[in-house]
């Protein structure tokens, strides 16, 4: 297992670097320079000349990579083109936001999913199960942004029990509190959770059946267990392998979901923040929250690598002469 | 010599079996998605030369009038035509999902096949940008172009497309790698036929049916990509129709006119609905085998 950590550990490592060359490239091929970039056709050549010396563009090209990359781990980053703030201090107040939606989102789409997938499998091909598979389907067909909006009509518009958007804080000094806070996250949270339950639901289902016909299901059942037992005590931890894959696998597109749903509802978080930045043309914090997300991607993806090996051994063995 | 492709055997193995298109006629997926995507087509096929009103024709006077006989599904704070601006918004879901499907598969199947034929260091190389890609989803590729050339249509395409490749990638070195371990391929080497005749002849014939089904459903992922896109502002710009641009214009007057951020949803929703349900039907009816898996 430790062999298996340390192999995945260097694939970690070595695909944050790649991805960090990856970032810092794509924004070093400009049409121009960074500076013209950000100040666009108007700007005067002494304007030019001081934005291009304080993003240090005098510099060659490898040393402003190395000092952006070890600023990184350090958390030492620049300051903001807009906000002259560094990014790292603003891109943190932003997590306080939408770190507790993501995890709220995985919250729900992991109670959904559960227990519609056993639900649906419990009741293979009866009413119960084509409900479900319906539903789901439906549900992965719609877009999380509209989904958004369809809530934001029902409990805002038309009942009023919600505000349409807007975050109070996490304090009182700010005007929220704890509660007030999660409230103004429920909605958001329910929108991000509907398409990646729909998905997961249908996992579930798929890996519950697949494990009810195994035969140490079987051998519980023969020895007097009921089917309610069997499930609980045998089918879903086998069952647990794959529905944790996918769920790692929609980590990403839960970040990038978070992104447009901070938009809809106007939640001052990572995605409200990038865009503010691509507005203001802000390449610095464009660049730094692009790596941040990468790196969150990259990461959930090892430790579901991780996880994954640990609950089946074989994939342990497997995964090292991959 | 004549070589045994292995679908043709496969095919006869069945027996009398229903014609291809009676059984398709039978799956209700199938037919349910395929009429969606259909109606889909037609629509924007319509719109190329009709649509009741020019879709970005102002007219004040008339804004956000209700639904009725001079405009079926009401009109916008501009006084658009609704119905007008769905229908061209169509156009553009279908450009996109050709495009970015188009991209992904070209490059993708070509990568995937290499990694397949080659093996070693290159399939390694394929493989790890693959995972790489992945890290990088099409939201994330647009933010950083956008950041860079502005918003645009081209650049919610490029963004999805390169997000296509690595699952057309990966997808076709899965299969191809199966198709190259069969005994007629073997035969086909011994027959002196190289890795890329062997790619062209044996392997693409034999994975067509993965990447026919796997395509219709990265289609409906980039509908939703582009739209969300839209929503944000990084697609598609005015005066061009877009379902996700028009989603964001309404959701400014969903106090004055909920319907307004019905209709966009609805058509995108139904759209990806029956392109989903298609690529199911599809797999159910070109590869059984895949179906029972499911």
């Amino acid at each position: 297992m430790l062999l298996f950590v340390f192999h995945r550990l260097f694939t970690l490592f070595a695909t944050l670097a790649v991805a960090s060359v990856l970032v810092f490239a794509v924004l070093e091929l400009l049409p121009g320079n960074a500076a013209e970039v950000v100040l666009g056709d108007t700007a005067t050549p002494e304007s030019l000349a001081a934005l291009s010396a304080k993003l240090g563009l005098d510099k060659p090209v490898l040393t402003r990579y190395a000092d952006w990359v070890s600023g990184l781990v350090q958390g030492r980053t620049a300051d903001s083109i807009s906000y002259s703030t560094p990014t790292a201090e603003l891109i943190g107040e932003r997590l306080q936001v939408t770190l507790p939606l993501a995890a709220l989102a995985m919250l729900i789409t992991t109670a959904l999913a559960l227990g519609l997938g056993v639900y649906a499998a419990a009741r293979h091909n009866q009413l119960g199960d084509v409900g479900v598979m319906a539903a789901s389907q439906v549900g992965i067909a719609i877009p999380n942004f509209w989904f958004a909006i369809l809530l934001i009509l029902l409990f805002a518009v038309q009942l009023q029990w919600v505000s349409a958007g807007g975050f109070p804080g996490w304090t009182e000094e700010e005007g929220g509190g704890l509660l007030d806070g999660l409230v103004a996250l429920l909605l958001p949270a329910l929108a991000l959770a509907m398409v990646q339950a729909a998905i997961l639901a249908r996992v579930t289902r798929s890996a519950v059946l697949e494990a009810l016909s195994e035969d140490y299901v079987r051998t519980a059942r023969a020895k007097g267990l009921s089917q309610r037992q069997a499930l609980w005590g045998h089918v879903l931890r086998n069952a647990m392998i794959p529905v944790i894959t996918v769920m790692g696998l929609q980590f990403a597109n839960l970040i990038t979901g978070t992104i447009v749903v901070e938009n809809v509802f106007v939640l001052p978080g990572i995605g409200r923040l990038v865009f503010q930045a691509i507005s203001n043309r802000d390449l610095v914090l464009v660049r730094d929250v692009v790596m941040l997300l990468v790196a969150v991607v990259v990461m959930v993806n090892f430790i579901v690598d991780v996880l994954y090996a640990w609950i089946d051994p074989r994939l342990r063995s497997a995964g090292l002469q991959a | 010599m004549m070589l045994d492709t292995g679908s043709k055997a496969e095919s006869d193995a069945g027996g009398r079996q229903p014609r291809g298109w009676q059984r398709a006629l039978r799956h209700k997926s199938f037919v349910t998605g395929g009429l969606l995507s259909l109606v889909l087509v037609a629509v924007a096929a319509l719109s190329l030369f009709w649509s009741p009103y020019p879709p970005a024709d102002i007219d004040i006077p008339n804004k956000l009038a209700a639904p009725g006989a001079a405009h079926w599904l009401g009109t916008d704070s501009l006084g658009r035509d609704i119905l007008s601006q769905l229908m061209v918004g169509a156009q553009n879901s279908i450009v996109v999902g050709v495009v970015a499907v188009g991209i992904g598969l070209s490059i993708g199947v070509f990568l995937g096949c290499l990694a397949a034929a080659r093996g070693g260091w290159i399939d390694e190389l394929v493989m790890r940008a693959s995972d790489l890609t992945f890290a990088f989803p099409a939201l994330l590729t647009a933010i950083m172009l956008t950041a860079i050339y502005g918003p645009g249509l081209l650049m919610s395409i490029v963004a999805i497309g390169i997000f296509n490749i690595p699952v057309f990638a990966r997808i076709t070195r899965g299969s191809a790698r199966s198709v190259w371990a069969r005994d007629f391929v073997l035969a086909a080497r011994a027959g002196g036929k190289g890795p890329w005749r062997i790619t062209r002849d044996h392997v693409l014939p034999n994975i067509a049916t993965v990447l026919i089904v796997q395509a219709t459903i990265q289609f409906a992922v980039a509908i939703l990509a582009e739209a969300a896109l839209s929503y944000l502002g990084l697609g598609t710009q005015p005066p061009q129709p877009s379902w996700g641009r028009m989603l964001n214009e309404a959701q400014t007057l969903m106090f004055q006119a909920p319907m307004l951020a019905v209709y966009p949803g609805l058509a995108i929703a139904l759209s990806v609905l029956g392109l989903n349900l298609m690529g199911d039907g599809l797999r159910d009816l070109l590869d059984p085998r895949l179906a029972r898996q499911r």
